[in-house]
């Protein structure tokens, strides 16, 4: 290392280690998570909800609290499950990594 | 003064095997997420920095998550059930005005120079001895939050399950230290968005239906004006200069302290959160990551001010000797009262999620920094990329263990933010001097970052440590003593480093390039993504219309 250690040195190296990165390529989508845990946890507290006994409605100042919270719950995950399907991630176009390959 | 570990024993939760079955999916997911993003760790630049590919969305909520952990909730919702509603301005001028210059002004000096840390950008911009002390500092105060985050943790759990302290401890520590071992940055910034969403859920339950038990917020207002005076609903009555109220700041020190110094030293310079917006995919997207995380964040207010405004409602007493709940124990006393198995299942969840999260955007940004500004610059150079990969996770194993250690220095503070405020004080607030000096000056020596660093963490520690904790001088408040701190470490900073620089060689221009303000690097020059030019895309459009949104927030609060 010189005496500066300087931009150059840094756009170069993390240059270099971008073109090699997995990660654009092989991280899985996190909308897949979110969507299912929310339907999963949607279905389990609105379930929890219809089964609400008198005092659980009581100690909630006399709301349905699990139905409407796993109701809310149900719709987000619905909400990042179709995001998915109607915009899924776009492969990195193959240019551009061949591009990054090549000056190496 | 209180130490938190005397959570009240009556906030034991009911819980029963639902709550379990919805924690037990969590830490599930959490580890299935850490093993799925695995095998995307390729280089260090993906194990440290996601391989700066990632949407602005999720950078963004990345970015607000990391913000929103457990002390902050915690700590934010006891805020309130003290000072009331002062707490807004932590949110809309002690946030969002700092979070919109971070994307408007400094990313593309950020995200353009390609540096992978906050310390990097100081050596390019001084020199390695500012680098270093900024990259030790640093890591000092990673490994102490993160602590402070598994500690409080413990004693919450503690006091809503029953667990003893180790179990929680070795709990959570094991999954953060699991997670992030094994997917990287990707690992942590993913979970953090999946617990984004799962403290919403859990905090909007317990805000609608404690507004409903005290009459919804005219109750809540009524009630209030008449225990605690009128100034307490408001944001800024009672802070006239010379006039007295509980927080103990006066106008000028809330938006000299607070709203630029201490605000603007955490957003913009605190590596944990700029960490997130390195990770996005290009400029656009790196800019519009605080910008994005903005808007949650004014709104964010609301769901831990209303739980601590009804705590103090419901308990008259809470936080002093007649009452045998602290100001931290506002949303757990809530949750105890209000909330039935299923949606408590959700806000433990929710909670534990936020304490994991919280540690884990301490502990991912201090294996970066560790290892790619000390390590592989100082002691094991010009190694296989590899090499640091492996060695990013053995630090991250070592970072856990240690802030397991630190946790118990948190024991002596009542309450967890302002513990959590006099750290930032004495960490970010000198390195935002440095940055803000550096970056509009180009006078400023390469010699001046260290002096002005170290002048300005001495100048907020004697502040706080001997000037107000012996008493020299009579603030009401540690807030109010943070808030002064901070000041006191800006002007210091501020005065050395131009001093210095009067003195010592400047930095050549072509070093310079694309690191000052009215310079541009290769790095900012890159062509917009398709689909970038969208007009809710613009960073300016974003930027502004949060600090508009901010203002007018405040305009119900302030008569």
């Amino acid at each position: 290392m010189s005496e500066f250690y300087s931009d150059k040195d840094v756009q170069r190296e993390v240059t270099e280690l971008q073109g090699k990165s997995a990660t654009a390529a092989r991280l899985f989508d996190i909308r897949r998570i979110i969507g299912g845990l929310f339907v999963v946890y949607g279905v389990i507290v609105t379930i929890a909800g219809f089964t609400a006994s008198d005092a659980d409605i009581d100690k909630a100042e006399g709301v349905n609290i699990n139905l409407w919270t796993g109701l809310g719950m149900l719709a987000l995950g619905v909400f990042f499950l179709v995001w998915l399907k109607l915009r899924p991630v776009a492969p990195p176009p193959p240019d551009v990594v061949a591009g990054d390959e090549a000056r190496e | 003064m209180h130490p938190p570990t005397t959570l009240a024993a009556e906030l034991r939760l009911p819980t029963n095997w639902l709550d379990y079955t919805i924690l037990g999916i969590y830490f599930v997911v959490v580890l299935g997420i850490g093993f799925a993003a695995r095998r995307s760790v390729k280089t260090s630049l993906d194990f440290f920095l996601s391989g700066r590919s990632l949407p602005a969305w999720v950078t963004g909520l990345a970015f607000i998550a990391a913000n929103l952990g457990a002390t902050e909730i915690l700590g934010m919702a006891a805020n309130s059930a003290q000072y009331g509603v002062y707490t807004t301005h932590w949110y809309w001028i002690g946030a969002i005005p700092a979070m919109v210059f971070l994307g408007l002004v400094m990313m593309p000096f950020y995200y353009g120079s390609k540096v992978r840390s906050v310390p990097e950008f100081l050596l390019l911009r001084f020199d390695k001895a500012a680098h270093l002390l900024s990259s030790g500092l640093f890591a000092c105060a990673a490994i102490l939050i993160a602590g402070v985050n598994l500690y409080a943790l413990a004693i919450v759990v503690e006091a809503l399950l029953g667990w003893p302290q180790w179990v929680a401890i070795v709990v959570a520590g094991f999954f953060v230290l699991a997670y992030i071992t094994l997917g990287g940055l990707s690992s942590a910034i993913y979970n953090e968005v999946l617990q984004f969403f799962v403290i919403l859920a859990a905090l909007i339950p317990i805000s609608v239906l404690g507004l409903k038990k005290v009459g919804g917020w005219d109750g809540l207002s009524d009630s209030l004006t008449e225990s605690r005076g009128a100034d307490f609903m408001t944001s800024w009555g009672g802070t006239g200069i010379g006039s007295d109220n509980p927080l103990g700041a006066n106008w000028l020190t809330i938006v000299l302290g607070l709203g630029f110094v201490l605000s603007f030293g955490y957003w913009t310079t605190n590596f944990a959160e700029v960490q997130r917006a390195l990770s996005a995919k290009n400029l656009s997207a790196a800019q519009r990551t605080p910008l994005i995380a903005a808007f949650p964040k004014i709104f964010i207010v609301f769901l831990v001010m209303i739980p601590g405004l009804v705590a103090a409602v419901l308990v008259p007493k809470i936080g002093t000797a007649g009452s045998d709940l602290q100001y931290n124990d506002a949303i757990p006393y809530l949750m105890e009262q209000l909330l039935p198995n299923g949606v408590l299942g959700i806000a433990v969840t929710g909670l534990l999620a936020a304490f994991m999260a919280g540690m884990a955007a301490n502990v991912s940004s201090f294996n970066t920094v560790f290892t790619t500004d000390i390590w592989a610059k100082y002691v094991v150079k010009g190694r296989q990329d590899e090499y640091y990969v492996r060695f990013g996770r053995l630090i991250t194993a070592i970072g856990v263990l240690a802030s397991i250690g630190t946790a118990f220095l948190a024991s002596s503070f009542s309450n967890i933010m302002s513990y959590l405020q006099t750290l930032f004080s004495f960490f970010n607030v000198p390195m935002f001097v440095v940055f803000i000096i550096g970056m509009f000056w180009r006078r400023t020596s390469m010699k001046s970052g260290f002096w002005g660093l170290l002048a300005g963490t001495t100048a907020a520690m004697v502040n706080y440590f001997v000037i107000y904790k012996q008493g020299i001088i009579d603030i009401p408040s540690d807030q109010g003593a943070n808030f002064v701190s901070a000041i006191a470490g800006f002007v210091a900073g501020a005065v050395v480093m131009v001093a210095v620089s009067l003195f010592t060689a400047p930095k050549p221009a072509e070093e310079l390039q694309g690191l000052v303000y009215g310079t541009t690097s290769p790095g900012m020059a890159e062509p917009p993504a398709p689909g970038d030019e969208a007009w809710y895309r613009k960073p300016a459009l974003l930027g502004w219309g949060a600090v508009i949104l901010a203002a007018a927030c405040y305009i119900p609060f302030s008569f």
